[in-house]
């Protein structure tokens, strides 16, 4: 027995106390793992920018050109588009991981789950929700969109997409485990997305009127910092149940 | 502080079916516990109760000889689990693999570290091939190089040897024993024989069903 201790060259397996630390190691390294596989795998970041594209191409073709008409609805257009896309791009967020095995070895790490699963919802924020908020300016243009309301569009839209990315990922963690979670997931997230939906198409809304946007945006900041702080956790819990079961 | 992991009177219930009933298990450090059973009898439901995957289950788990609830932080401080699947990411190579998992385990990031590891299992020329591209051996080898990466007291392996050939096999044997050795503990499942030495310590499953046709 000593002997072959002797030979050994490994350091011994000794216990640890407490978690070795290394938090921010920890979801950088998640941050550039999911980026660096989402770039991997481009199709799926085009995916939801292709169909905003195709929705918003398609409305003046189907219902008239009359720059008059296309400007009233613009707005509600634009976000209710730009909020589907989002939605289709969320089935994805913990499924591949759950596939590979991957998720379960999120879970067994000692550090937060929530701040790693908003590693992973900052990264689908990124490569989803700014470059739609980025895009539809430029769609704007074709729905008529009067001038003076495009910035007031990106900002709603950037401010409204990570609401929808946090609180879509509560639905996406709740429904991982299912084969076809795709349907319940939307019925399960949608409700909750209405109200950024109303203070985000409300918000370019009052910028084509004149009115005062900063109440508006306020409101979405308040949403979102709302999402910041509960959804981690309600994700982390989601992830809990999908996988126990 | 020991290492030492404990259940008491544990059961588990699956579609109406008692999987194990009455199980007390008592793993402590220099043991290799080979969880033995049929196919369905319940083996990975039993490593993944044991390592606090799953909570639907009667009875008690310790660990450090205080309730698994208390302890569940340092639990997992000092705690490998390898599942099923591999957890290795397809389109990610074996090196950025194996940086995920040494940043999410709380090591310094160390790529000398990376490429020692996967010297080990075997896949030097291979560290920047996307593990896609690799066959289901190599990608097992790639989980399998966390063991060195990433050094932790308790190792949990379910059916690591999946895949595996004959000369990795032999390594990963003497590693498990290596590892007993050294003060640590390995609860392992396999339908591969393991060759018999002191360290070794086995649990039979299938026997506690009520009706499970054997």
């Amino acid at each position: 027995m000593t002997a072959s201790e002797n030979s050994l060259s490994r350091a011994p397996a000794a216990l640890r106390e407490e978690p070795g630390g290394g938090l921010a190691v920890a979801v950088w390294a998640t941050l550039k793992r999911d980026l660096l596989l989402m770039l991997r795998r481009r199709s799926e970041v085009l995916n939801p920018l292709v169909f905003f594209a195709l929705v918003i191409t398609l409305f003046p073709i189907g219902i008239s050109p009359d720059p008059a008409l296309l400007a009233a609805i613009a707005p509600g257009l634009l976000w209710v588009a730009a909020l589907l896309a989002a939605l289709l791009s969320l089935d994805s967020l913990f499924r591949a991981d759950y596939d590979d095995g991957s998720l379960e070895q999120l879970l067994l790490t000692p550090q937060p789950l929530a701040l790693l699963a908003l590693a992973k919802v900052a990264v689908h924020w990124l490569l989803t929700g700014l470059p739609l908020a980025l895009m539809a300016p430029v769609l704007g243009i074709m729905l008529s969109l009067p001038a003076g309301s495009y910035a007031v569009l990106a900002i709603s839209l950037a401010l409204g997409s990570a609401s929808l990315s946090l609180i879509g990922a509560i639905g996406a963690a709740l429904t991982v485990g299912l084969s076809r979670g795709g349907v319940l997931l939307s019925l399960l997230v949608l409700p909750l997305y209405i109200p950024v939906l109303i203070f985000g198409a409300g918000a370019v809304q009052a910028a084509i009127l004149g009115d005062g946007v900063l109440a508006h945006l306020a409101i979405l900041g308040a949403l979102l910092a709302l999402a910041l702080s509960l959804a981690p956790l309600a994700i982390a819990a989601s992830l809990r149940i999908s996988i126990n079961g | 502080m020991s290492l030492r992991l404990q259940a008491q009177s544990l059961a588990c219930e699956r579609d109406d079916r008692w999987l194990f009933r009455d199980l007390d298990l008592d793993i402590r450090a220099g043991e290799i516990v080979r969880v033995e059973g049929p196919n369905g009898s319940g083996k990975t439901t039993l490593l993944k109760i044991l390592s606090g995957q799953l909570a639907d289950y009667e009875g008690e788990l310790f660990w450090s000889e205080r309730p698994m609830r208390e302890t569940r932080e340092s639990f997992l401080a000092n705690l490998l689990y390898l599942g099923h699947a591999p957890g290795v990411k397809a389109a990610l190579t074996p090196l950025e693999n194996l940086a995920w998992y040494q940043a999410l385990s709380g090591e310094a990031p160390s790529e000398t570290a990376r490429f020692r590891a996967l010297e080990e299992v075997g896949l030097v020329g291979f560290e920047d091939v996307p593990a896609g591209q690799l066959s289901a051996g190599q990608q097992r080898r790639v989980a399998l190089a966390r063991l060195t990466l990433t050094p932790r007291a308790l190792w949990v392996l379910d059916e690591p040897f999946t895949a595996i050939d004959r000369d990795g096999v032999a390594a990963l044997e003497r590693r498990l024993v290596e590892h007993a050795r050294s003060g640590g503990c390995v609860l392992v499942t396999t339908h591969h024989e393991l060759t018999p030495c002191a360290e070794l310590r086995r649990i039979r499953l299938g026997g506690g069903g009520v009706d499970d046709g054997i």
